[in-house]
């Protein structure tokens, strides 16, 4: 089952499965590399919903707490 | 080949993505000096130059970094519609990144346009561990690829030698979807990488976007940052720059008043009023005087002990990291934690600071940011001056002013973003990794920020104090300081001899905060003083890039803003302040 973003723990990670929203974020994000297929790991999750830090690849990226939860993630198995 | 060795190159765009070293490589190419950052967004203007290329002097144009052809903001709109203009692409590549990076390099080789691709910061893959086959990436695409390492230079030379065979291999388009399918069969083919261990760079770089542990960092790092800024200003100006005014330059002084006769138009202008026979830097206001001691000795240490930290910061990569861990207080003012860089580089002047707003989204974030930092971020000039006249009457003093336009800063921006219509974008950026600062870069930069405040402050100085001295003589200032007397004497209880202070505030902020010494005002008027030149209006050059940047409508709007923000915080001030 694919969760968002924000759901799972910081050090989890997975591969991105959809994005969603609309062209212009779907945009923004594959720009950055977010893209389903692509492995993510969670970093960090800042205070009061604050922005969600991730690593693609070897590149890390910060994205805000409503954005990531337009990101859908299914979890690598280890790490459940 | 034959034709692509005919064809004259008179235009040479640098593109690629943010952060991936155009300016450097910028630099090494044309021999331009231009402000290398490690953050993505340092270059948000287009910068032109010439490179020898044969016989020939092609323009080379940085252009600032996009992700791809198809634009998310105005700013990348603006990049991409350059492209038609180029007769070569310098497509510069991180190497350490190089998935991402391609996806714009194949968007480039479907257009008619001649490119080469420059694999830069190519000494970072050996140690992270990352291996390219370059000829078979060069195979793959059908035009050059070289490596280059804008820092040092590396390569440039065999990127300069290898411009003319850039070609257009005229690609077929493909979907977003087919062309990242066909950049992972690229990456699979060329790119290896080894494990290795994490660095102690790598868990620092950790640790200070944790949340907690970050935000102790990030206090330390401004604590850190404000002590040595201090120290180092005040160093020089207490060891060299005072010593050298007063022992080798009043003397020559001297003898220069006693030749114009120690009286005169001439003498009025260029040494001032002497009191008693003595000449007095702060009091004297002639252009020899007042008009060399204020840049020279108050405010040049401090521009140099700001940008010195300011660089190492930035070259490092922290900014973006502070700019994660400041996103949640930013919001509540209407921002994003990225609109904390122009606020950082409005500290040092407000003009780049301006020109950074262009990071920034839409109108509304640009709005807010511009007129918070007009009215709430004084320049380190401004600081300097701030620091000299009111820090002499007691450090508390300069607490009450600093923490009024803090104050400022957070009642403004929580108003704003009520008042306007619409919500704060959220933050979305790469966070590059930490680069251990390089002695050489540092000095550089730091070198043509000093050499630009020196160009940029010594004439308006000059021309401030001759325009007031001017203005003094034909009793025009007496004749506004009447019309303006009620606000002046009865809101903000100074004496309205101010007015010329709030003059030449439009000029240059510095020297009008130099202009309330001779007046002789008490404490509360000073700091009354002070507050109010920092937040009424913006100089004439932050006023004309963010006239430029916001356009005539908001930026009425935000200068009606100001004003209104001066007259009410310097009534307020003198309501409250008991002293």
């Amino acid at each position: 089952m694919p969760i968002d973003l924000t759901k799972i723990k910081p050090g989890a990670s997975g591969t991105v499965v959809s994005l969603q929203g609309g062209r212009g974020f779907t945009l923004r994000l594959t720009n950055l590399g977010i893209r389903p297929g692509v492995k993510i790991t969670k970093l960090n999750a800042h205070f009061w919903r604050g922005p969600i830090t991730v690593r693609l690849g070897r590149a890390n990226l910060a994205l805000g707490f409503g954005m990531a939860s337009k990101i859908m993630v299914e979890l690598d198995t280890k790490n459940e | 080949m034959s034709e692509a060795r005919k064809r004259i190159i008179q235009k040479i765009l640098l593109m690629g993505n943010p952060n991936v070293g155009k300016s450097a490589v910028f630099s090494r190419l044309t021999g331009a000096r231009v402000v290398i950052s490690n953050y993505p967004g340092t270059t948000v203007e287009f910068m032109q130059g010439y490179m020898k290329l044969g016989e020939q002097r092609p323009v080379v144009i940085d252009v600032p970094g996009v992700y791809s052809l198809e634009p998310t903001s105005r700013a990348e709109e603006v990049a991409i519609e350059m492209l038609d203009q180029g007769d070569v692409i310098i497509n510069v590549v991180d190497a350490t990144n190089l998935e991402r990076n391609l996806y714009l390099t194949l968007q480039l080789l479907q257009r008619q346009i001649p490119v080469i691709v420059a694999l830069n910061m190519w000494d970072d893959t050996r140690h992270k561990g990352i291996t390219i086959d370059v000829k078979k990436l060069e195979q793959i695409f059908g035009v050059p690829v070289v490596t280059t390492c804008g820092l040092t230079g590396e390569g440039i030379k065999q990127l300069v030698e290898r411009l003319p065979q850039a070609h257009a291999p005229k690609k077929a388009p493909c979907s977003a979807q087919k062309c990242w399918d066909e950049i992972g069969i690229i990456i699979a083919q060329v790119q290896k990488l080894t494990h290795r261990h994490h660095t102690w760079l790598e868990r620092l770089e950790d640790l200070s976007i944790q949340p907690l542990g970050g935000l102790v960092l990030a206090a330390a790092v401004v604590f850190l940052s404000f002590s040595l800024i201090r120290f180092l200003g005040e160093g020089l100006i207490n060891n060299f720059f005072n010593p050298f005014f007063e022992n080798i330059w009043l003397p020559l002084l001297y003898r220069f008043s006693a030749v114009l006769g120690g009286k005169g138009l001439l003498h009025y202008v260029l040494i001032g009023e002497s009191i008693n026979g003595q000449i007095d830097f702060g009091v004297a206001f002639g252009l020899l005087t007042t008009g060399l001691y204020v840049p020279l000795a108050m405010v040049l240490p401090y521009i140099f002990s700001f940008y010195l930290v300011l660089g190492l910061w930035e070259d490092l990569g922290y900014l973006p990291r502070f700019a994660v861990l400041t996103d949640n207080l930013m919001h509540r003012i209407g921002l994003h934690g990225y609109a904390v860089i122009p606020m950082i580089l409005g500290l040092g002047c407000n003009v780049p600071g301006a020109l950074a707003t262009r990071l920034l989204e839409g109108r509304r974030e640009k709005f807010i940011a511009a007129t918070l930092m007009a009215v709430a971020i004084p320049c380190m000039a401004q600081i300097a001056m701030i620091v000299g006249l009111v820090g002499a009457r007691g450090g508390q003093y300069l607490g009450i002013v600093f923490g009024t336009l803090f104050l400022l800063l957070v009642f403004k921006g929580i108003l704003l973003n009520k008042l306007l219509k619409g919500r704060s974008p959220e933050i979305l950026t790469e966070i590059p990794p930490y680069r251990l600062p390089q002695v050489r870069a540092v000095c550089k930069k730091l070198s043509l920020r000093v050499v630009g405040f020196l160009k940029e402050a010594l004439p308006y100085v000059l021309l401030g104090i001759l325009f007031v001295n001017i203005l003094q003589a034909l009793k025009i200032i007496d004749a506004l300081a009447a019309v303006f007397s009620p606000v002046l004497q009865n809101i903000w209880g100074l004496p309205k001899e101010a007015i010329s202070a709030l003059i030449v505030g439009f000029l240059r902020k510095d020297v009008a905060i130099g202009m309330l010494g001779p007046l002789e005002l008490s404490t509360k008027q000073l700091v009354i003083g002070s507050t109010i030149l920092a937040v009424y209006f913006p100089c004439i050059a932050t006023f004309t890039v963010l006239l430029k940047e916001l356009g005539p409508k908001d930026m009425l709007k935000s200068a009606v803003l100001m004003l209104i923000t001066a007259v009410i915080v310097g009534g307020l001030l003198n309501l409250i302040l008991p002293f």
